[in-house]
């Protein structure tokens, strides 16, 4: 199915800097809140916008005692998540404790997987446009606890803790420093978005914080980066800095030129780039350090004694994989390969799942790929995005559009009708057939009735057919003035053949 | 006799044949621990829950719906979570603390009619083994020499305090590196460490989560039989908790262990062990050759690296377990100067709040896993308490029914003895114990006879896993065989 979508890999981003040029390596470490209405450890609800500190079970907050005990959903949505990455998946992992102290860390660690993870190996097809994507290795998921929240700005002496994200559970997705640009890196987080979407595993809602990325970013000399992939030999590359938290593409993609152009700066005038993480700040598009390799936590990791390795069984892998619903990539190349569409239709329609659901709901009435694709794209989202309406707050159902495209394809209502008939639809509701019908909107293939109107149109407009007859271009005109007088609704190429007959050209 | 000095079996069978209330009893308990403010061995008493539940299990044993432990007032740990009573870990850090839930294990017990007295002192987060480490001050061990004051041993110290002071008729311990069957020993006691996973730990302040694990402190073997069958239980709460059905232990004291093999393990045998001790351990020897049972000598080659495996293992884990103590939520909380912000809270607040062999422990805890070291400690510690384990699944693997050895390496010590010894000299008190803990294995320490002094000794015996019944079987012989009935006489 994806031979129809062959590609090729992207040019890296090239920066020219006052020396030399330079390109760019990048990594991420995406964190996605997994979907489920219990935490990871513990029974307390994920529900966000609650009161603060209502969804806290003991366990949360860390109370004398208490013991996590792991929610079987969460695992099958990593196992889920890691099948959607075609990854390997590990039927045993293990937890391991990540100490440092914190005041919404009530354990004083966090619970998560650092040396046996429950994911390993993946990959991200990233497009670029068509023909170009780049395929991005996964090197691993693990599944972990969320922190609360520290809130500092409600009053000048004392900060307030907020426990309700606390025990959330998270995928840490990891990619290889395979993405060579500020735009892929945004691609990227844009198609895990779309994948983790697709497979009801995160909601990835970046405003909320339900997905985050902490991004890894090094330069080096154009060259140097293929020398690391035939090698494996990480010193060819830069000393990397790790942007933290970032929860905007917009942002992403601005925070990597930014720092890009920073260490450009600092190798070129003779300095290092110092291993560090790095915030970065939106008001004044730039990268602060947060601390230095130095000043880096100790985390003291060690296998977690208040949990057993976790062990699933391969049948179990096997039931999940049983209910995968069809992903972007393979639904994208079905579009193009069924329906003849354009790989770039193909994208937009699959972009989110429900819009590809539409639209499928669409051809399902009218059996015409591509025009169903046309009049979703085109008149449906445009409409909705004028309104600031979402796909699922269409007035329009996938049954009544699939009607007016039928229409048009049998010949019933010309585009332009259609257009009408879709505002009617649109604001009125109601069965296009029977509209058409009630309304008197269906386009006149009578002939007899068409020449008449040609045959008035001629008589009545005697300059114009002398026109014609030197420039038959102008028979047009005539097509247009007999469409007029019809009201619309007759057939276009029918008029179009009549007149030229008529006017003998 | 008064009705506090009963066993749990005594109690259990006058109590269902109607010749004796639980009331009754429950009071001449209170009347004891009243009496006993000396032995310091309550933290925290609690008379009128007592007399409550009390009446409860009188109405159930009227009505004919008795549990195995109707009516049978009971010492609780200080580090069981008890809903709405104090439960602070014999620490400052949790001054005032009143949980919110139970324990599963006290309300397994509560489930079966058991009665609740209070809660009993014990080492700081039961590190230590002495009980002079608890915030109350130390426990006191009823037996005495001269007029010196003795410890019990720790940490369960106010549990084998109560128990062998009759202040209880049995009371909950827990067993991390030996906090059961050590103080146990020293107060002529029983005490079983279950297999690990054998008892929820869910609502108990953890220590050491990897070694942890409750276990009855008893008067005799068949109420230790009888009060682990009541503790245990398999608890989707505690994900190390073992899917295994709990049997009927008591039902396991048949009294024949003819043909069963003994294994006597020769790294054992300390340089400078004390003759008397020596002797114990060759009279326990005795007494279960002559039941029937077959003696073999065994070796567990890796024991000498089982206590410095446990001294990094165990505070690795308390070092992370105790990062709760923030003072944040709950607990104490320092004063804070002005300009001080949450580093100086964490700092000030832990400093206030631990002791000084708890912020040992957690400072060596920290060292160990900290990065650069996490290989060279940790994990080889990890890598021994393998090959420790490897030992003994060797050994049953030959055959081996259960293993003796002495359960202490001397009697009760002096309070305040060991106070400018190296720390690692207390640590020393562990050196039979800890080897069960790392295997996972279950242990029972049972008292055999009395020194020169006239103070109790007990010997360790250690079972396959999850043949807990086997093993008391083991322990109901060589108690049989002992004859141990020593009574300390009430000086307090």
């Amino acid at each position: 199915m994806l031979d129809h979508l062959a590609f090729e890999p992207p040019k890296p981003k090239v920066i020219a800097g006052a020396k030399a040029d330079w390109e760019l390596v990048i990594g991420l470490e995406v964190h996605a809140q997994v979907s489920s209405n219990a935490k990871l450890f513990s029974g307390a609800s994920t529900t966000f916008g609650a009161e603060p500190n209502s969804n806290v079970a003991f366990v949360d907050a860390a109370m004398p005692g208490m013991l996590p005990v792991i929610n079987e959903y969460c695992v099958a949505q990593a196992v889920r998540t890691g099948l959607g990455l075609k990854a390997e998946i590990n039927l045993r992992s293990a937890f391991d404790r990540k100490n440092y102290f914190y005041p919404d860390l009530p354990q004083g660690y966090q619970i998560s997987q650092l040396y046996h993870p429950i994911v390993g190996e993946g990959e991200i097809i990233v497009d670029m446009g068509p023909g170009v994507a780049r395929r991005v290795r996964i090197e691993r998921i693990h599944l972990e606890q969320d922190a609360g929240k520290s809130i500092h700005d409600m009053d000048p002496h004392m900060s307030f803790v907020d426990l309700n994200r606390t025990g959330v559970a998270l995928m840490e997705i990891v990619s290889r420093p395979d993405i060579r640009g500020p735009e892929e890196a945004a691609a990227y987080v844009g198609k895990l978005r779309q994948i983790l979407r697709y497979l009801g595993t995160c909601d990835g809602n970046m405003q909320n914080g339900n997905l985050r990325a902490d991004v890894n970013v090094s330069i080096c000399k154009p060259g140097a980066y293929e020398k690391y992939q035939e090698t494996g030999d990480f010193s060819h590359l830069g000393t990397r800095c790790e942007i933290k938290n970032m929860n905007s593409m917009r942002f992403i993609q601005a925070a990597i030129e930014y720092e890009a152009r920073r260490q450009i700066a600092i190798v070129e005038d003779g300095g290092e780039v110092v291993q560090e993480t790095r915030l970065y700040d939106p008001d004044k598009n730039e990268t602060r350090s947060m601390r230095s390799k130095e000043e880096a936590h100790d985390y003291r990791y060690f296998p977690c004694p208040d949990l057993l390795p976790l062990e699933i069984e391969q049948a179990w892998v096997d039931d999940i994989a049983a209910t995968m619903p069809e992903l972007p990539d393979e639904k994208k190349a079905r579009f193009v390969g069924d329906f003849g569409l354009s790989e770039y239709d193909a994208s937009v329609l699959t972009a989110e799942v429900e819009n590809a659901d539409y639209f499928e709901g669409v051809v399902a009435v009218c059996a015409d790929g591509k025009g169903a694709a046309n009049w979703v794209i085109n008149e449906l989202f445009g409409r909705l995005k004028k309104e600031g309406h979402e796909i699922g707050e269409s007035p329009v159902s996938p049954e009544q559009l699939g009607g007016i495209v039928k229409l048009i394809k049998s010949g019933d209502i010309s585009g332009k009708i259609a257009k009408d008939l879709f505002e009617i639809v649109y604001t009125e509701g109601g069965d296009p057939a029977e509209i058409v019908e009630a309304r008197g909107m269906k386009q006149v293939t009578d002939t007899g009735a068409i020449e008449k109107a040609v045959d008035e149109v001629i008589a009545g407009n005697p300059a114009q057919v002398e026109k014609a007859k030197q420039n038959p271009k102008l028979a047009g005109w005539f097509v247009g003035q007999v469409m007029k007088a019809t009201g619309g609704k007759a057939n276009p190429s029918a008029v179009d053949a009549l007149v030229k007959e008529k006017l003998g050209l | 006799m008064s009705l506090n000095q009963l066993t749990i079996a005594a109690a259990r069978d006058a109590l269902k044949a109607g010749d004796v209330t639980s009331v009754e009893i429950t009071e001449a308990c209170i009347a004891a621990i009243e009496g006993a403010d000396a032995l310091n061995a309550y933290c925290a008493k609690t008379p009128e829950i007592a007399l409550e539940q009390a009446k409860a299990a009188d109405a159930r044993l009227k009505a004919g719906d008795a549990p195995a432990m109707c009516g049978i007032p009971l010492g609780i740990k200080d580090l069981f979570a008890t809903k709405g009573v104090g439960t602070q870990a014999a620490s400052n850090i949790l001054a005032g603390f009143k949980p919110e839930y139970e324990s599963t294990v006290t309300q397994n017990l509560w489930d079966a009619g058991a009665v609740m007295l209070g809660k009993l002192s014990m080492d700081e987060f039961a590190m230590g083994s002495s009980n002079e480490t608890a915030c109350y001050g130390p426990v006191v061990n009823p037996w005495k020499v001269d007029d010196r004051k003795l410890t019990p041993g720790g940490s369960s110290g106010g549990s084998a305090s109560a128990v062998a002071a009759d202040l209880c008729l049995a009371a909950t311990g827990t067993d991390t590196g030996g906090s059961i069957r050590q103080p146990a020993a020293f107060t002529g006691i029983v005490g079983i460490k279950p297999t690990y996973g054998r008892v929820s730990r869910w609502g108990v302040v953890a220590f050491a989560s990897s070694l942890d694990q409750a276990g009855p402190m008893t008067k005799s073997v068949r109420d230790a039989a009888i009060m682990l069958g009541a503790m245990a239980s398999v608890d989707p709460k505690d994900s190390t908790s073992a899917d295994i059905p709990v049997p009927d232990f008591e039902a396991a004291l048949t009294g024949d262990i003819r043909g069963k093999k003994i294994g006597i393990p020769r790294e054992y045998r300390l340089d400078g062990m004390p003759a008397e001790i020596e002797k114990l351990w060759n009279d326990g020897i005795a007494m279960l050759r002559d039941a029937g049972a077959e003696i073999v000598d065994i070796s567990l080659p890796h024991t000498k690296y089982a206590l410095p495996a446990y001294y990094v293992i165990a505070p690795a884990e308390a070092s992370s377990n105790l990062a709760r103590y923030d003072g944040v939520r709950y607990g104490h909380r320092a004063k804070l100067g002005k300009g001080d912000g949450i580093t100086e809270m964490y700092e000030k607040t832990r400093a206030e709040g631990f002791g000084p062999e708890v912020q040992r422990r957690v400072m060596i805890g920290t060292y160990v896993l900290s990065a650069g070291f996490y290989d060279a400690y940790y994990n080889r510690a990890r890598r021994v308490r393998a090959l420790i384990k490897r030992d003994f699944d060797l050994a049953f693997a030959d055959g081996i029914d259960a293993i003796l050895t002495p359960a202490t390496p001397s009697s009760a010590f002096g309070l305040g003895e060991m106070a400018s010894a190296d720390p690692v000299e207390m640590y020393l008190n562990d050196v039979f114990t800890v080897t069960v803990n790392l295997a996972g294995l279950p242990g029972i320490s049972v008292p055999v006879g009395l020194d020169a002094k006239g103070l109790p000794m007990g010997l360790q015996l250690i079972g396959r896993p999850w043949a807990e019944g086997d093993l008391l079987n083991h322990a109901y012989v060589l108690e049989q065989a002992a004859g141990f009935s020593a009574k300390p006489s009430k000086w307090w």
